[in-house]
C-alpha cells in the first residue's frame, strides 16, 4: 500500500528532477522515507545537509524493494494501559476476595426458583411497557408533526402531562385508580346496552397498573426521541416522495423511518435499558417482579448485599443482551449511511486468528 | 428507440386511490390508450408569495406536447419555484397551472377551483416525474429499490414487475451493474442518472429537471446530459431549469429567459441565446459564458467555443442535436 504511494509519487515527479540520484531517499532513516517522501519533499531545504527538492530524485525497484514503514509508537499509551490494567485487576481481585460479598450466598440464589420467576415478570414488564410505549410513541411523534394544529396539540398534551409528573406517582395513580372511579362502565350511549360493567379495582390488577404506568409514561419520551429522529432525515427525501406520488403512509413508513432510525436507535436503547432497571420501581405495587422479589428474600434472611447482587448480576446480563442486540440492529439501519459496513466483531475477530493478515512490514 | 418509447408508454395510475375516479373537466391524465406522447403544460397568470417576498409575478407559458423547454435565468429569478409548482411541490398563490387540460391540485367545476385532496394530487404527480438539484435518492434503498419504489408504491406494482422494469431503465441509463449499490457508493453522475431512471419509472407525460448538473463535478455533468438529451428524442415533454447554456442551445426547442418573477422573453434558442432581444438577458448570458471559464461552472463546449473541454463522452459540440438513445452510455 504505502510503497504504491511511493511509487506513483516519484514517478510523477521523476520528469522534473531530472537524473538526480535517489541516494537521499535511501540515506532517510528507515521508516521515514516512504512515508514523509510525497509531503516532507518541499521542506527538504530545511534540513542540514540536503540539497533541494531536486535530489528527492528517482527511487530504483531495488531500493522501492527494501523500504520499509515503521508504526508510529505511542509511549503514553502504554503507560497508560498498565496502569487501567492495574487498577481494574486491583478492583476485581477485591471484589472476588472480599468475604462480605458473599459469593456462595449469590450463587445459591441465582438461579433459584423465585428468583427466576421475578426475572420472567421483569422481562414480561420490559416487553409489554416498551411495547406500549414505543408503539405508542411512534403515533404521538407522527401527530406530533402533524399539519393539523388539534392532532398535535393533542400530541404535545400527552407528552407535557406525563412527563412532567413523577412515575411514582403515576404508578401509584393507576393503581389507586379504583378509589377515583370505583365502577368502569362501557357501553351505547343512550341505550341500556352495556358492554363491560366490572368494578375497577378487580380490573386494574399490579401488572395493569405497572404495565401503565410505565407505557405511558415512557411513550412520552419516546415520541420525542423518534420526532427528533423523523427531523434528522433530510427534507429532500420526502419532497422527492412526494413528487413521486408515494402516499403518505408509505412516505413515512418506508422513506423516512428507516433512514431516522439511525438517529433514533442509540437513544432508543438508552430508553429500554432504563426501563428494564426501571421496573424495580414497580416494587411499590408488591408486584412480585425481580427487585421485589429480592427483597422479600433478603428481608428474611438478612443477606442483603448478596441478594442486590444477585439482582444486579441479572440486570447486567439482561442490559449486555440488549447491546448486542443494539449493535447489530444499528448495523442493519447504517445501510446505505456508510459506504461499506465496518466488520463485526465476529468477522474481526475471524480475520484475525482465521488468516494473518498481511502486515505491514515493520522491520524485526 | 423502440425500448425507450415503450417504456414511456404510460400505465393507468392506481385506481384503488379514495376519490381518485378522475372526475370531469376533461380530466383524462392517466387514460392507458393514450400514447406515449408528452402532456401539454399551460402556465396561466401564475403568482407565487413567500409572506411579503414575490416570488412569481405573473407567469403566462404554453409548453406543447412533446416539446423541450429550458428556462434560464439568475438564481432568485423564480425559475425553480416555477418548475416545482408544475407539479404542486409549491402551491401557488393565484393563477392555475394544467396538465393536458387537467388542472394541477384543483378539480374545476365550472368556475370553481376545489382544491384537492392529497391522493388525488399524488395521482396527478404520477404524470410529471422530477428530477432534484441534490438527487434526493432514497439514501437507505439500493439503486434498483430507488427506481422500483415509486411504481410499487404509486401505482401498485407488484415488486417483481417494479423491478424488472427498473432493470430496464438502469440499462437505459448505462448503470446495469450498479444495481446493487447505494446511493452514496455511486459518483454524483452516477446518482442523478439513476434519479432520472426513477422518475422515469412512472412513465411521466412531463419531466421537470430542476438544474440537474449544478451539483456535479464539471467531468461528471455530460454523462447526466446525455441521457437527457436522450429523452429530449422519445417524446415526452421536458422542461429543464439550467445554467448550461450550450447544453439548452442543443437541446431546447424553446429557451424562456426569466428575471424577478416574470418571462423576459422566450422563443427559439437561436433567437434568445444568440440574439437577445433584451439587455437583460444578454448580460445574463455574457456573464454566464465567462464563468464557463472558471473551474466550478465549467460547461461543456457549445459551437460557438470549440476549443472547449471535450469529455470522454461526444460533446454537444462534436453532436449538435445528437438525439438518438444510443448515446447513452
Amino acid at each position: 500500500m504505502t510503497s504504491s504511494v511511493v511509487t506513483h509519487d516519484s514517478a510523477r515527479r521523476a520528469p522534473a528532477s531530472g537524473a538526480a540520484s535517489g541516494a537521499d531517499v535511501m540515506s532517510c532513516p528507515p521508516g521515514t522515507a516512504p512515508l514523509d517522501a510525497p509531503e516532507g519533499a518541499p521542506s527538504d531545504g530545511d534540513r542540514p545537509g540536503r540539497g533541494a527538492r531536486a535530489s528527492l530524485g528517482v527511487v530504483s525497484d531495488e531500493e522501492l524493494a527494501r523500504l520499509r514503514v515503521v508504526p508510529a509508537r505511542h509511549p503514553g499509551r502504554i503507560v497508560l494501559a498498565v496502569l487501567v490494567g492495574l487498577l481494574a485487576a486491583a478492583v476485581l481481585w477485591s471484589f472476588v476476595t472480599n468475604p462480605r460479598w458473599e459469593w456462595g450466598v449469590v450463587a445459591q440464589w441465582f438461579f433459584a426458583e423465585s428468583i427466576i420467576r421475578g426475572l420472567l415478570e421483569t422481562l414480561k414488564l420490559t416487553v409489554l411497557a416498551g411495547a406500549l410505549g414505543f408503539g405508542l410513541g411512534l403515533v404521538l411523534a407522527l401527530m406530533r408533526l402533524s399539519k393539523s394544529s388539534l392532532i398535535s396539540s393533542v400530541s404535545w398534551t400527552f407528552s407535557w402531562i406525563f412527563r412532567s409528573t413523577p412515575l411514582l406517582v403515576q404508578l401509584l395513580l393507576w393503581y389507586n385508580l379504583g378509589y377515583l372511579y370505583e365502577r368502569i362502565t362501557l357501553g351505547v350511549p343512550l341505550t341500556d346496552v352495556t358492554l363491560v360493567d366490572t368494578r375497577t379495582s378487580d380490573l386494574m390488577t399490579p401488572m395493569l397498573a405497572a404495565i401503565l404506568g410505565l407505557g405511558l409514561h415512557q411513550a412520552a419520551y419516546a415520541a420525542e426521541l423518534i420526532r427528533g429522529g423523523i427531523l434528522s432525515v433530510d427534507q429532500g427525501q420526502l419532497e422527492a416522495a412526494s413528487a413521486l406520488g408515494i402516499p403518505a403512509r408509505d412516505r413515512s413508513l418506508r422513506i423516512v423511518l428507516p433512514q431516522a432510525m439511525r438517529a433514533i436507535l442509540p437513544t432508543a436503547f438508552n430508553e429500554i435499558i432504563g426501563l428494564v432497571k426501571g421496573t424495580s420501581i414497580v416494587y411499590v405495587l408488591a408486584h412480585a417482579e425481580l427487585f421485589f422479589t429480592v427483597q422479600l428474600i433478603y428481608g428474611r434472611t438478612q443477606q442483603v448485599l448478596p441478594m442486590l447482587l444477585v439482582a444486579t448480576v441479572w440486570y447486567v446480563v439482561i442490559t449486555s443482551a440488549l447491546s448486542i442486540g443494539q449493535y447489530y440492529i444499528e448495523r442493519h439501519y447504517s445501510k446505505g449511511a456508510v459506504r461499506t459496513l465496518p466488520p463485526t466483531p465476529l468477522q474481526r475477530l475471524r480475520a484475525r486468528f482465521g488468516r494473518r493478515p498481511v502486515t505491514a512490514g515493520a522491520p524485526a | 428507440m423502440s425500448p425507450l418509447t415503450s417504456l414511456l408508454r404510460r400505465t393507468p395510475a392506481r385506481a384503488g386511490a379514495p376519490g381518485a375516479a378522475a372526475p370531469s373537466a376533461g380530466a383524462t391524465l392517466p387514460s392507458a390508450d393514450a400514447p406515449s406522447r408528452g402532456g401539454l403544460v399551460e402556465i396561466r397568470g401564475v403568482h407565487k408569495a413567500f409572506g411579503d417576498l414575490e416570488v412569481l409575478r405573473g407567469i403566462d407559458l404554453t409548453i406543447e406536447p412533446g416539446e423541450v423547454t429550458v428556462i434560464l435565468g439568475p438564481s432568485g429569478s423564480g425559475k425553480s419555484t416555477l418548475l416545482r409548482a408544475i407539479n404542486h411541490l409549491e402551491p401557488v398563490t393565484s393563477g392555475l397551472i394544467s396538465v393536458d387540460g387537467e388542472v394541477i391540485g384543483y378539480r374545476r367545476d365550472g368556475d370553481l377551483l376545489h382544491e384537492l385532496r392529497e391522493p388525488e394530487v399524488l395521482r396527478q404527480r404520477t404524470a410529471i416525474g422530477m428530477v432534484f438539484q441534490s438527487f434526493n435518492l432514497f439514501a437507505h434503498m439500493t439503486a434498483l429499490a430507488n427506481v422500483a419504489e415509486a411504481p410499487r408504491r404509486a401505482l401498485g406494482v407488484n415488486r417483481k414487475e417494479a423491478e424488472a422494469q427498473a432493470r430496464e431503465l438502469l440499462a437505459l441509463v448505462g448503470l446495469s451493474e450498479k444495481e446493487g449499490a447505494y446511493p452514496r457508493q455511486l459518483s454524483g453522475g452516477q446518482q442523478q442518472r439513476v434519479a432520472i431512471a426513477r422518475a422515469l419509472a412512472l412513465r411521466p407525460k412531463v419531466l421537470l429537471f430542476d438544474e440537474p448538473t449544478s451539483a456535479l463535478d464539471p467531468e461528471l455533468v455530460e454523462e447526466v446530459l446525455s441521457v437527457i438529451r436522450s429523452l429530449a428524442s422519445a417524446g415526452t415533454t421536458l422542461v429543464i431549469v439550467t445554467h448550461e447554456i450550450s447544453f439548452a442551445r442543443d437541446v431546447a426547442d424553446t429557451v424562456v429567459f426569466m428575471d424577478q418573477g416574470r418571462i423576459v422573453e422566450q422563443g427559439p434558442p437561436a433567437q434568445v441565446i444568440d440574439h437577445p432581444a433584451h439587455e437583460r438577458t444578454r448580460t445574463f448570458l455574457q456573464r454566464v459564458r465567462t464563468g464557463a471559464d472558471a473551474p466550478v461552472d465549467a460547461e461543456p463546449a457549445g459551437p460557438a467555443d470549440p476549443s472547449g473541454p471535450a469529455g470522454p463522452d461526444a460533446s454537444p459540440a462534436d453532436h449538435p442535436r445528437s438525439h438518438s438513445p444510443e448515446d447513452l452510455r
